[in-house]
């Protein structure tokens, strides 16, 4: 007997054996649960809510999604600051002295200015006063850009906030719901301004999420890490989720849209963010995900747990799981 | 003229073979008979398990034969992607009902340690199985769900060699990476509980105590003699 093997006097059967068909028990599962997932389609069916476009965020929050570009262009938005794997504008999440985020370094680079503003606009045809203003930009010094883009994002930033807040909302930005078009009075932007009503037309265009897509050049392309990225820094995403009960605060991922179970095996990885000292915490992600991988290594290893290991003796549920043998005998 | 055959004691073929015939002969690999103490509902959700997994792989072979895209414009693609679905939601059910009725069963006893080991690292293995089969529905749930989760794969590092928002990638581990190594430890495991047998009750314990002391036979039970195996319902 040892720490990790405590004394187990379990014996082989050596009593009576009854008849067992193991190919038939396995095939008659089968049918049982095959017939049991065609009741459960034909009842409840599954669901298949069609994905947003930045064409349909940028006509139905057009105010949003010009909030939201500013931001990609001054970086300031969560993509912008995010760090690893992204970029090296933060650090990451870090939990005491471990810093996995930082340590795996920037696998899927991505300039926000320039990959979600700059390189789409150079790609838009037959507009010379566009193509001259992203040349002027692009050849502005570091700080005339950040003064530009700050002037444009500042009206923008107050306007939404005006909307989250419900109060009267700044003269300095107006939205016109039928067309989708946003107006922004900014003094001292530059060349932003026709940037950014171009950069809206071409997402109402549908063009701007196929030329995040294909920006690496490839005609091929199965990833939509810039686009859904994008995406998640506006408010589309979010307005969507918290109508479907999907917002972290509501159980998050683990919950599928409309009422299916979704994943409700995440329960315990959900249930975390749903308490101090995670749910207020800045890093939540990583410390949640320690958590759990500490208690995934001691659910694997629950034979070798002191006590854990002992529980299922000393709670005899086991009397009832056996109670024909027990009967019998 | 043929060649000499091969020393026998030197043939990797006959090492692997009388090794794998000596861990699992015939009869205990596919028995005919199993011990009278296997008479509760509690086991069925280990073939439940099995079963669900061989849904999910019929129903996903369908899905794959004919694209990611197919079940969102097609009544029987949306019928197959819905059985998938379910299957998933059934094979969760039954493996989650079948590890809490192994706990209270103690079933890592008697040397089975290995047999829990494979069947709850397959649990944590179906997990990320079906979180990418979530991220490549390429639609809402997809979006959100996919920027939603990098946050934590990202914050201890995961994110930078596994992209959920990335399409591709996780289709490829959610139709093969994953599967294989699911359908791996199953195997595993299943194998493990033929070779090792059904952990008995606890009563065993407590009547042959001091047998267990001085036996030296720590390994699984005898495989049933078809003789034995007719008439023993206790």
């Amino acid at each position: 007997m040892s720490f990790l093997r405590p004394k187990d006097d379990t014996q082989p059967w050596k009593g009576r054996y009854q008849p067992y068909d193991l190919i038939k028990e396995l095939c008659i599962a089968v049918g049982v649960i095959g017939l049991l997932a065609v009741a459960l389609t034909v009842l409840f069916s599954s669901p298949d809510d069609k994905s947003s476009t930045i064409s349909q965020w940028s006509h139905e929050l057009p105010a949003d999604f010009a909030t939201a570009a500013a931001k990609e262009l001054d970086e300031t938005s969560d993509t912008a600051a995010y760090g690893p794997p992204y970029n090296h504008n933060g650090e990451g999440q870090h939990a005491a002295f471990l810093y996995p985020q930082k340590w795996l370094g920037v696998s899927h680079p991505i300039n926000t200015a320039a990959d979600f503003v700059i390189k789409p606009l150079e790609t838009v045809p037959n507009d010379a006063a566009l193509q001259s203003a992203v040349a002027e930009y692009k050849a502005a010094p570091e700080k005339q850009k950040k003064e530009w883009s700050e002037a444009y994002a500042k009206p923008l930033e107050e306007y939404s906030t005006a909307v989250e807040e419900k109060k009267t909302l700044p003269s300095t930005v107006s939205v016109d719901p039928s067309t989708g078009t946003v107006t922004v009075k900014a003094s001292g932007a530059g060349p932003v301004g026709t940037m950014m009503t171009s950069l809206q037309s071409l997402a109402q265009s549908g063009g701007l999420e196929g030329g995040l897509v294909t920006s690496s050049g490839q005609f091929f392309q199965t990833d939509y890490t810039k686009p859904l990225l994008f995406m998640a820094d506006g408010g589309l995403l979010a307005k969507r989720a918290e109508g479907l009960h999907l917002l972290g605060e509501q159980w998050g991922m683990m919950n599928e849209t409309g009422s299916f179970p979704g994943q409700p095996w995440l329960w315990l990885y959900a249930l975390w963010y749903q308490v101090e000292p995670f749910k207020s915490s800045e890093n939540a992600d990583v410390l949640v995900m320690l958590v759990m991988g500490v208690l995934s290594l001691a659910f694997v290893c629950i034979p070798f747990i002191p006590g854990i290991n002992r529980l299922p003796r000393k709670i005899p549920i086991y009397k009832l799981i056996w109670r024909e043998h027990y009967r019998a005998s | 003229m043929s060649a000499p055959p091969t020393n026998p004691s030197k043939s990797w073929t006959v090492k692997v073979r009388e090794k794998g015939v000596e861990a699992l002969p015939p009869e205990r690999l596919l028995p005919d008979g199993q011990p009278t103490y296997v008479a509760s509902w509690i086991y069925v959700f280990g073939v439940a398990s099995i079963a669900s997994l061989i849904v999910i792989i019929g129903s996903g072979c369908i899905l794959a034969l004919k694209g990611p895209a197919w079940w969102h414009f097609t009544g029987v693609g949306h019928f197959f992607n819905s059985i998938h679905m379910w299957s998933v939601e059934l094979f969760f059910f039954a493996m989650v009902v079948h590890l809490w009725g192994k706990y209270w069963m103690a079933s890592w006893r008697g040397g089975r340690g290995r047999v829990w080991v494979t069947g709850a690292i397959t649990f944590l293995v179906a997990v990320p199985a079906a979180l990418t089969g979530y991220v490549s529905q390429q639609n809402f749930d997809a979006q959100w769900i996919s920027t939603q989760a990098k946050d934590g794969l990202n914050s201890v590092g995961v994110g930078a060699f596994f992209n959920v928002t990335n399409f591709g990638q996780m289709y490829s581990y959610h139709i093969l990476l994953l599967p294989i190594a699911v359908v791996g430890l199953v195997s595993a495991h299943v194998l493990l509980v033929r070779r090792n047998g059904v952990v008995p009750p606890f009563e065993i314990d407590t009547k042959k105590a001091a047998i267990a002391a001085t036996s030296p036979d720590r390994g699984g039970p005898p495989p049933p003699p078809p003789s034995t195996a007719t008439g023993a319902q206790s």
